[in-house]
């Protein structure tokens, strides 16, 4: 179940040495192409699917897909971070969507 | 004359050539010391920095983590529960009562006991750093099932990261560690690689704890029917089993492989369901609506048996088999579903483009392939209550380590806790081995790791497709997962496994390491890390199908099914099952470990205790 980065959206980072991408995958394949100096995945059938890449990209350039063989084709699931929480929106194929936030990190106390 | 200059000619090509690529691949070699060397940063690693460096601040420790520490493991995509906390009502003892019956009879009570009196300082401390756990209007935890409490985990791993990285835990990121360095049976060091740059690392330790998780990646799953789900795989892709490799190479006991994890799932997409059928109590049905777990006790019953009824069904009965989420009332359905995004996000993204509506149609699940854990299952390094393996001053923990199932997350974060502060009392007069290191030990150590890359670059320019004469570790994975799947009990065959099949798969896993010695080329750094995986995977695919033929009984139905042995003999098995590889000979001694009940009761039931 791959991530696929959006080529128009990809900046690769410019000015860090491998793209957050890059240093967050845990399967290492998430990797910078320097022909177009943007992210790919180059091993879409190594990918869990965990998303840490999609939460890093400081430009929403990377989406997670479900493989056809085993999903349809159009639904989204898009994270958005935060300091404490994520916003999670969810499109279905017919274009109607949900949005969950859940906390991610309790607010620092105060001393 | 003519031929011998020309010799001379190929051999000085030959040499130019090799010297060219040790030019190219540019290894540089670094050597480290340090006191605690953890290997792995996943959740039980990260818990063993946190209490070497809470015993003792002065204490050294690194960790060497394959991936990014702060997304790396099990815990990745993050968690949305603690599968075992104790309640007020509940005791350490109930804790073993209640696993040992979870694990068909047969778990290390004595270690059992020891992590369950710090299962809740795992999760005290998580929320201390600053993990969110949701609270009932008396701020208590929100209980789910027996021993579950809510979490919002998305962010946990990160936050854990955090907490050791302040304490001053060095952290060495994309290092894989390749072999543990021996003395007359006592640890004195690791060897490692940086998957980005090359870099070869030599360290010293006075000790070293191995949290490396366990192995997926062994068995052929279902879904790997085309190029994009070859890794759609419940437990972590990243766990091939190289703490396991690394101490079978060292000589170090084993136990309890043959007890493989095997679990029900979402059909096609892996993803979790005790979370839903367990924690909300929901019942397992088939094609008919008939429950098919009420002949095994029901819903919470041990999840060997659950499997079982899966597959029984799939065999026998009327599938396709389901969880029954038709009669959810809507709160809890949002419930779930933001449970399902705090630990497998893409749960829902499946939902969604399968227009799968859970409160029209029930939820199809499945079972999955195999994987070998301790933190669920039993399988691992054999170790003392202090965590320490039978090799001195190497310690493991988590998934790595065996006999004590049912861990999960706080389970392996406690013995984390134990192993960080047992080590740091161990090397507490000890300096560092004053042990040489011998160089042709390193020399060879450096031979097998960079092998594949340098026979790629000799070997690219035979066809003009491109591609490399020799094997690729994805074909050589491919190969080896459908030998285990076919020939080792994977889920093609229903996990069921007999002696004349496990003899093949042991030859063939013999053929397999020859040809992975000789043929494997990596193009990339990337593809030597996979090389690297799989040298590890077939060190722990020949131990477990050794494991699996010792066992010559059915202990667990579901998980170890032996087609000529059926039935369970205790006058023979009711024991552990160890392992140890000689390291010089490379032959293995099985040996037998009898069971030691410490908690009253009968094994094989289990009454909650009341309070």
């Amino acid at each position: 179940m791959p991530s696929l980065v959006i080529a128009e959206k990809c900046d690769g980072c410019k000015g860090k040495t491998e793209p957050l991408c890059e240093q967050i995958c845990p399967m290492d394949i998430m990797k910078l192409d320097p022909a177009t100096g943007k992210a790919r995945n180059i091993a879409p059938r190594d990918c869990w699917d965990c998303m840490a890449c999609v939460k890093s990209c400081p430009n929403q350039a990377i989406i997670t897909k479900i493989p056809y063989q085993i999903g349809g084709y159009g639904a989204k699931l898009v994270p958005l971070m935060s300091e404490t929480s994520i916003i999670w929106t969810l499109t279905f194929p017919d274009g109607s969507f949900r949005q969950v936030t859940m906390p991610i990190r309790k607010e620092k106390f105060e001393e | 004359m003519e031929n011998e200059i020309k010799k001379q000619q190929t051999n000085d090509k030959n040499n130019q050539s090799n010297r060219k690529y040790s030019e190219k691949l540019k290894i540089s070699e670094i050597k480290k010391e340090t006191d605690i060397l953890i290997i792995g940063g996943g959740n039980a690693g990260i818990f063993a920095a946190y209490a070497a460096k809470m015993k003792d601040p002065s204490v050294n420790v690194l960790i060497l983590e394959k991936a990014n520490i702060d997304r790396s493991g099990c815990l990745a995509a993050g968690m949305d529960a603690i599968n075992t906390y104790l309640g007020n009502d509940r005791t350490p003892e109930d804790f073993v009562r209640w696993s040992r019956w979870q694990a068909g009879g047969l778990i290390r009570e004595d270690l059992t006991l020891t992590l369950a009196q710090r299962l809740n300082e795992t999760v005290h401390l998580l929320e201390e750093w600053g993990v969110p756990f949701p609270k009932n209007e008396k701020g208590e935890y929100i209980r789910r099932g027996r021993w579950d409490i809510d979490m919002y985990g998305e962010h946990m791993k990160p936050i854990m990261a955090e907490k050791i990285k302040s304490l001053g835990v060095e952290v060495l990121n994309r290092v894989y560690a390749t072999n543990l360095i021996v003395s007359q049976n006592r640890v004195i060091g690791a060897y490692g690689v940086n998957i980005r740059t090359g870099d070869f690392y030599i360290i010293k330790a006075k000790a070293i704890i191995i949290a490396t998780g366990g192995a997926s990646n062994l068995y052929k799953t279902y879904t790997n029917d085309g190029v994009d789900c070859h890794h759609q795989l419940w437990y972590y892709p990243g766990n091939v089993g190289s703490g396991y490799a690394m101490g079978i190479r060292a000589g170090a006991e084993m136990t309890l492989f043959e007890m493989r994890l095997i679990l029900v799932r979402t059909k096609d997409y892996n993803g979790p369901i005790d979370t839903i059928s367990v924690g909300y109590n929901l019942p397992m049905v088939n094609a008919r609506d008939e429950q098919i777990l009420q002949k095994y006790g029901g819903e919470a019953s041990p999840r060997y048996l659950r499997a079982k009824a899966v597959i029984d069904e799939w065999l026998n009965g009327s599938p396709p088999t389901y969880v029954d989420t038709r009669r959810i009332p809507p709160k809890v359905m949002e419930d779930i579903e933001n449970d399902y995004l705090n630990e497998r996000p893409s749960f829902l993204l499946f939902l969604a483009s399968n227009k799968i509506d859970l409160s029209k149609e029930p939820l199809e699940v499945y079972v999955s392939e195999p994987y070998i854990t301790g933190g669920h299952a039993g399988s691992g390094f054999w170790v003392d209550v202090n965590r320490e393996t039978t090799i001195q001053n190497l310690f493991a923990i988590g998934d790595a380590a065996g006999g004590c199932p049912n861990k999960f997350v706080s389970g392996a974060g406690a013995e984390g806790l134990i192993a960080g502060e047992k080590a740091v009392e161990k090397i507490s007069n000890e300096k560092l081995p004053d042990i040489p290191i011998n160089n042709d030990d390193i020399e060879k150590e450096k031979w097998r790791i960079f092998t594949p890359l340098v026979r790629y670059t000799e070997r690219i320019s035979k066809y003009t497709s491109g591609q490399p004469d020799g094997i690729t570790p994805q074909e050589l994975e491919e190969r080896l997962q459908r030998l285990m799947d076919e020939y080792a009990g994977g889920v093609s065959q229903f996990y069921r496994i007999n002696e004349e099949r496990l003899d093949y798969a042991f030859q063939h896993i013999q053929l397999l390491r020859k040809d992975a010695e000789n043929h494997l080329v990596a193009k990339d750094y990337h593809e030597l890390m996979k090389c690297l995986e799989l040298f590890d995977l077939l060190d722990v695919a020949e131990t477990l199908i050794l494991h699996l033929k010792w066992r010559k009984e059915t202990r667990w139905p579901g998980w170890q099914t032996r087609m000529d042995y059926p039935e369970r003999n205790d006058r023979d098995f009711d024991c552990f099952i160890n392992s140890r590889k000689d390291p010089i000979t490379g032959k293995y001694e099985m040996i037998k470990r009898e069971y030691k009940q410490l908690v009253t009761g009968d094994r094989y039931s289990y009454k909650p205790e009341v309070r």
